[in-house]
């Protein structure tokens, strides 16, 4: 079963149509790319899925969203709980001014009244060794972030994530601030973390899109053109548009 | 020929000395205030109430009702001020009602503080009863800085990274717990900057007072928010102009102590800034 559907989605941001009449279904302990030109509307559609677009003034949507069945669209959606289960990673790698320890915890000191400072320990271990940075960074815990290396930072806004025990992880061209080194490790993560994880990902990098994710999904103008295994997608792809685009002929 | 390097030796020259201008005056007034003040500055000076028609003796009681009606001030406009400014970065949309709030304040700022202070008796000392005292001296000082404090913490506010709140609300917090968790932290180093420069004005204004709290001559100090006090820019106006044959000396000390208290208050908060920059970086 799906772990995340859409059906008909429609978005607007004010007149604009951003979004058109989207069906699609995002499968669980997968990797889904959602490729296409700027301004196709991926990311738009990448911020429906945890209501961030709730932030923008002049913001429709109609059709459904169903995470686990439930539709996230629904006024009466809780947004804490629907954020909570819905982790997302941006494009640059954004950690607070705090320390690596404290980015860690944020999500945890905020949900969790009382927590012992054990049970914070325990998550911050948890949490970088998830992401791999736990046998770097074990000793350096309580230094400022912001000192940390563009991987290392993005690597931690991740277990940042990881820390409030999401089932989904979206991905906004996570790699886009990093170099070729960096990026073919955040990959290597992924792949790692799609086992416990549903993990979306936004990327213009096409290459990056055939190298981690098992389906793919070709955005154009708003349009979900094609949806379907990444092999079948790259290498045999049913539409014009999707073959003019990964052969390079634009975008 | 023209010379490019000529003219842009030229340019820098005056710009130079355009920069220049600007310090000469600070530091001429300093000079001249230390000068001419700093014998008069002794112990017995700081502690003891004035003297003989405010001839001799001391100006404890001014340096008292000044710290009294500062702080009162603040009390009462920082919170006020902060949770506008909250408001006003955090939660107001753009609308009719806002733009003409956000007007408002701008123009409050421009208001002279002499209307400050007429607005202060008319309002504090008459139709609330609060008489000439503190309180009304500081609500009225409260009143003149409120805008300084909305306007530069609305700034600090609004410079903390669109991206902090973002994750902060994409890790599922709440707009109040990001405001109160990720914005707030980060905007205190501006904030310090409204509340130092607020506490500056209040300090040196003379006008807000004149009417609402300003005692002529106290040689006690006040015993309650209600008592009249008094403050040093406006004794250092009674002693320059109403009280003839008072030393040079004493005008000239109690302008420093005035100067010396700005100054140091804004060094303490420039302290605190600076640690928080440096702790707080992005």
């Amino acid at each position: 079963m799906a772990k995340i559907t859409t059906k008909n989605l429609n978005l607007w941001y004010g007149a604009f149509h951003a979004v058109k009449n989207i069906n699609s279904a995002f499968e669980a302990n997968r990797i889904t790319a959602i490729i296409g030109p700027s301004g196709c509307g991926k990311s738009t559609l990448l911020r429906v899925f945890n209501r961030m677009n709730d932030l923008i003034e002049g913001v429709r949507t109609d059709g459904g969203a169903l995470i686990d069945d439930n539709d996230i669209l629904n006024s009466n959606t809780d947004l804490v709980v629907l954020r909570k289960k819905i982790g997302m990673v941006f494009q640059r790698p954004n950690p607070f001014p705090l320390s690596i320890y404290e980015n860690i915890v944020f999500g945890e000191r905020i949900h969790a009244d009382g927590i012992t400072r054990d049970g914070l320990d325990e998550i911050v271990q948890e949490s970088l060794k998830s992401v791999l940075l736990w046998d770097e960074l074990k000793d350096r815990l309580n230094e400022p972030a912001l000192r940390l290396s563009l991987e290392q930072r993005q690597r931690l806004c991740i277990a940042r994530c990881i820390a409030v025990k999401p089932d989904v992880l979206l991905m906004d061209e996570p790699c886009s601030a990093l170099d070729p080194q960096a990026t073919a490790r955040i990959e290597e993560l992924m792949r790692e973390l799609k086992n416990n994880y549903t993990i979306i990902i936004v990327t213009h990098n096409m290459q990056q899109a055939a190298r981690v994710s098992d389906d793919t999904g070709f955005m154009l103008l708003g349009e979900l053109i094609e949806f379907g295994r990444t092999e079948q997608i790259f290498t045999a792809p049913h539409d014009r548009r999707t073959e003019d685009y990964i052969t390079g002929r634009y975008g | 020929m023209r010379n490019p390097y000529r003219a842009q030796r030229i340019a820098f020259f005056f710009l130079f000395l355009a920069t220049l201008l600007i310090v000469v005056p600070v530091g001429l007034i300093v000079v001249i205030i230390v000068q001419k003040g700093l014998p008069a500055i002794s112990w017995q000076f700081l502690s003891d109430i004035p003297r003989h028609g405010m001839r001799v003796g001391g100006i404890f009681p001014a340096i008292v009702g000044t710290i009294y009606l500062v702080t009162g001030a603040i009390i009462f406009a920082l919170p006020i001020g902060l949770l506008a400014a909250i408001y006003l970065s955090e939660y107001s949309k753009d609308n009719f009602l806002t733009r003409i709030i956000r007007l408002a304040i701008v123009n409050l700022a421009g208001v002279p503080s002499v209307v400050y202070g007429l607005f202060g008796l008319a309002l504090f000392v008459v139709f609330l009863k609060f008489g000439a005292s503190i309180l009304s001296g500081s609500l009225t000082l409260g009143i003149m800085i409120l805008p300084i404090i909305i306007t530069t913490s609305r700034e600090a506010l609004e410079s903390v990274p669109q991206s902090f709140r973002e994750v902060s609300l994409s890790l599922g917090a709440s707009k109040w717990q990001t405001i109160r968790h990720i914005v707030l932290p980060n905007a205190i180093p501006g904030i310090l900057t409204g509340t130092i420069l607020g506490i500056g004005r209040a300090a040196g204004e003379t006008a807000p007072i004149l009417f609402t709290v300003a005692a002529f001559y106290l040689p006690q100090l006040p015993d309650s928010i209600f008592d009249q006090a008094m403050a040093l820019p406006y004794h250092l106006y009674v002693i320059s102009t109403q009280v003839p044959n008072v030393d040079e000396k004493i005008r000239y000390g109690t302008a420093l102590v005035l100067l010396a208290l700005v100054l140091f208050m804004n060094l303490v908060a420039i302290i605190i800034r600076y640690k928080f920059r440096k702790r707080k970086k992005w």
